[in-house]
């Protein structure tokens, strides 16, 4: 069975596949979208076309995220080193769509007006802290290529891509301090990066690393915990 | 995740799209259609027929369609997304209805629901609405000056603020526990404000009465103020010494005032009121203080609006 799912995971298929699916909520938008070029309304868009995709690229973001962190847990539960092969896609994902969800806020909601957006930033906390996370996520999609890696040598590109913890913490406070008073959504969102950083915290607390391993030199139980992340 | 109960056959179903999405300029641009025209106008029932138009035009700005009037609504009793009312108020039981006006009156008055229509004589007035969120659209509300209906009352001179109360059954409106808020929700305005010939009850819009989510059977509205103290689905109302507590101040007093007067000037704490998007445009316009409605400001004069905000 697991040498099954590891066969799936290692194929080229699987990862064409794995793609389309993540492309699917913005081709969702495309017929909608159509619509609402032509007919000028879409039911699906709501009366509020802006704020609707503004939000949905957003939640997407935060999904791609979480989705993003569940890629190691995965690996250890599961004995599975070959899912690693999908956590820069994922990771790039999320950069993709937070692209477009500040593109949505900045051009629409903003107008290309560089001093309004600055100073939305620095008075709106919600703002604020989506903007941080937005900043943090930029060095992980400019480093991601495996040039960078070798570059910055493994220890310290690992340490860097940590930064997408705090990436996702500031996309749900960001959800969190938006909501009027439904918090249902961004309390579940939350629970969910909880548990996926109370899993990191418990595998460091039983075993914590004297010396981050080096490349290539993974304990043997996860053969390629440092392999680079094709 | 949301769970979405297949609605039963709406008009908008069987009706083609462009139709009833922008209906009067539609048909006016063709007169080939006229025979489907008198079709849709037939297949909308219970028209109010006795109205007069008035001259509140909202300065002649553009009346945004029904379909967004019926389906992006804050009425978090039926679910917090804007979508969610028109789906789930489609059941909800507006008759037999009670409405009550009590408190510090001469002559407090029961109405049911067939009286709530002759409470006064009908008219239209097309109002601006803008919503504490920076969205606003513009609505043609069928109904009658609240004052008309507080004169009937005879309030005493105890009588300084009146509360109102929207109909709540946690029965018909299973959602509304995760709405965040207290209910039922309460609403209240300064007897002043509620004389104000601008104050409104509505009991229609578009011609029709009022669909649910709207806040049928009969409903506050207040046009320069955010449209959270425009309360639905009206139970009670009740004249008081003392200012009422109000359902977003209670939730939030930091946020929501008691007066909560439209007013670009004064920033909601975490995001701007500067600006707001006309359902149906691209981009943003500027808000306007008092909505646009300037002949209310005698009412706060001297008042310090920031601080009663």
């Amino acid at each position: 069975m697991s040498k099954l799912v590891g066969s799936i995971l290692g194929s080229r298929w699987t990862k064409v596949a794995v793609f389309t699916l993540c492309l699917i909520p913005i081709l969702r938008l495309a017929r909608p979208l159509w619509m609402l070029a032509t007919l000028g309304y879409s039911p699906e868009l709501t009366a509020n076309p802006i704020e609707y995709i503004t939000h949905y690229t957003g939640t997407w973001t935060i999904r791609f995220l979480l989705i993003t962190l569940c890629v190691t847990p995965f690996r250890k539960i599961f004995n599975q080193p070959k899912i690693v092969r999908y956590r820069r896609m994922l990771g790039l994902f999320a950069f993709f769509y937070v692209c477009l969800h500040f593109l949505t806020w900045f051009v629409l909601d903003k107008f290309f007006s560089f001093s309004e957006m600055w100073a939305d930033i620095l008075k709106r906390r919600y703002i604020t802290v989506g903007m941080l996370g937005f900043a943090m996520l930029l060095p992980l999609a400019v480093t991601s290529t495996a040039g960078w890696v070798r570059r910055l040598g493994f220890q310290k590109w690992q340490r860097l891509h940590r930064l997408i913890y705090f990436a996702a913490l500031a996309g749900v406070i960001h959800y969190y301090w938006l909501v009027k008073s439904d918090v249902r959504l961004p309390l579940m969102y939350g629970a969910i990066l909880a548990v996926l950083m109370l899993y990191r915290f418990f595998l460091w607390k039983q075993a914590p690393p004297k010396r981050a391993p080096v490349a290539g030199s993974a304990p043997a139980t996860t053969p390629s915990t440092a392999s680079l992340p094709d | 995740m949301l769970i979405r109960k297949p609605a039963d056959l709406r008009n908008s179903d069987v009706t083609p799209k462009p139709l009833y999405v922008n209906r009067r300029s539609f048909l006016t641009g063709s007169v080939a259609l006229g025979a489907l025209g008198a079709l849709a106008g037939t297949a909308r029932a219970g028209k109010i027929e006795d109205f007069k138009k008035t001259s509140y035009n909202a300065g002649d700005e553009k009346v945004t369609p029904l379909e967004a009037i019926t389906h992006y609504n804050n009425f978090y009793e039926f679910g917090t997304d804007k979508e969610d009312p028109s789906k789930n108020a489609t059941n909800f039981r507006t008759s037999p209805w009670t409405l009550k006006v009590e408190g510090a009156v001469a002559k407090p008055l029961t109405f049911d629901h067939d009286s709530l229509m002759k409470i006064a004589p009908l008219e239209e007035r097309i109002y601006r609405h803008r919503c504490v969120e920076a969205w606003s659209i513009v609505v043609p509300w069928i109904g009658f000056p609240l004052s008309a209906l507080l004169k009937q009352a005879e309030p005493t001179s105890k009588a300084k603020y009146v509360a109102f109360e929207s109909y709540y059954d946690p029965k018909q409106m299973p959602l509304a526990r995760w709405g965040g808020i207290a209910f039922p929700y309460v609403e209240g305005l300064r007897l002043d404000e509620a004389m104000h010939p601008l104050t409104l009850l509505a009991v229609g819009l578009y011609g029709d009465p009022l669909p649910n989510q709207d806040g049928a059977p009969i409903r506050l509205v207040v046009p320069w103020k955010y449209g959270f103290k425009s309360a639905k689905s009206l139970v009670k109302i009740r004249l008081v010494e003392k200012q009422p507590p109000t359902t977003w101040n209670l939730s939030a007093p930091n946020e929501y005032g008691f007066y909560s007067n439209v007013n670009p000037q004064v920033d909601h704490p975490r995001w701007s009121q500067a600006k707001e998007r006309r359902l149906g445009e691209l981009f943003k316009r500027n808000t306007l203080m008092f909505n646009g409605y300037s002949e209310v400001a005698s009412l706060y004069a001297g008042m310090d609006l920031r601080k009663n905000f």
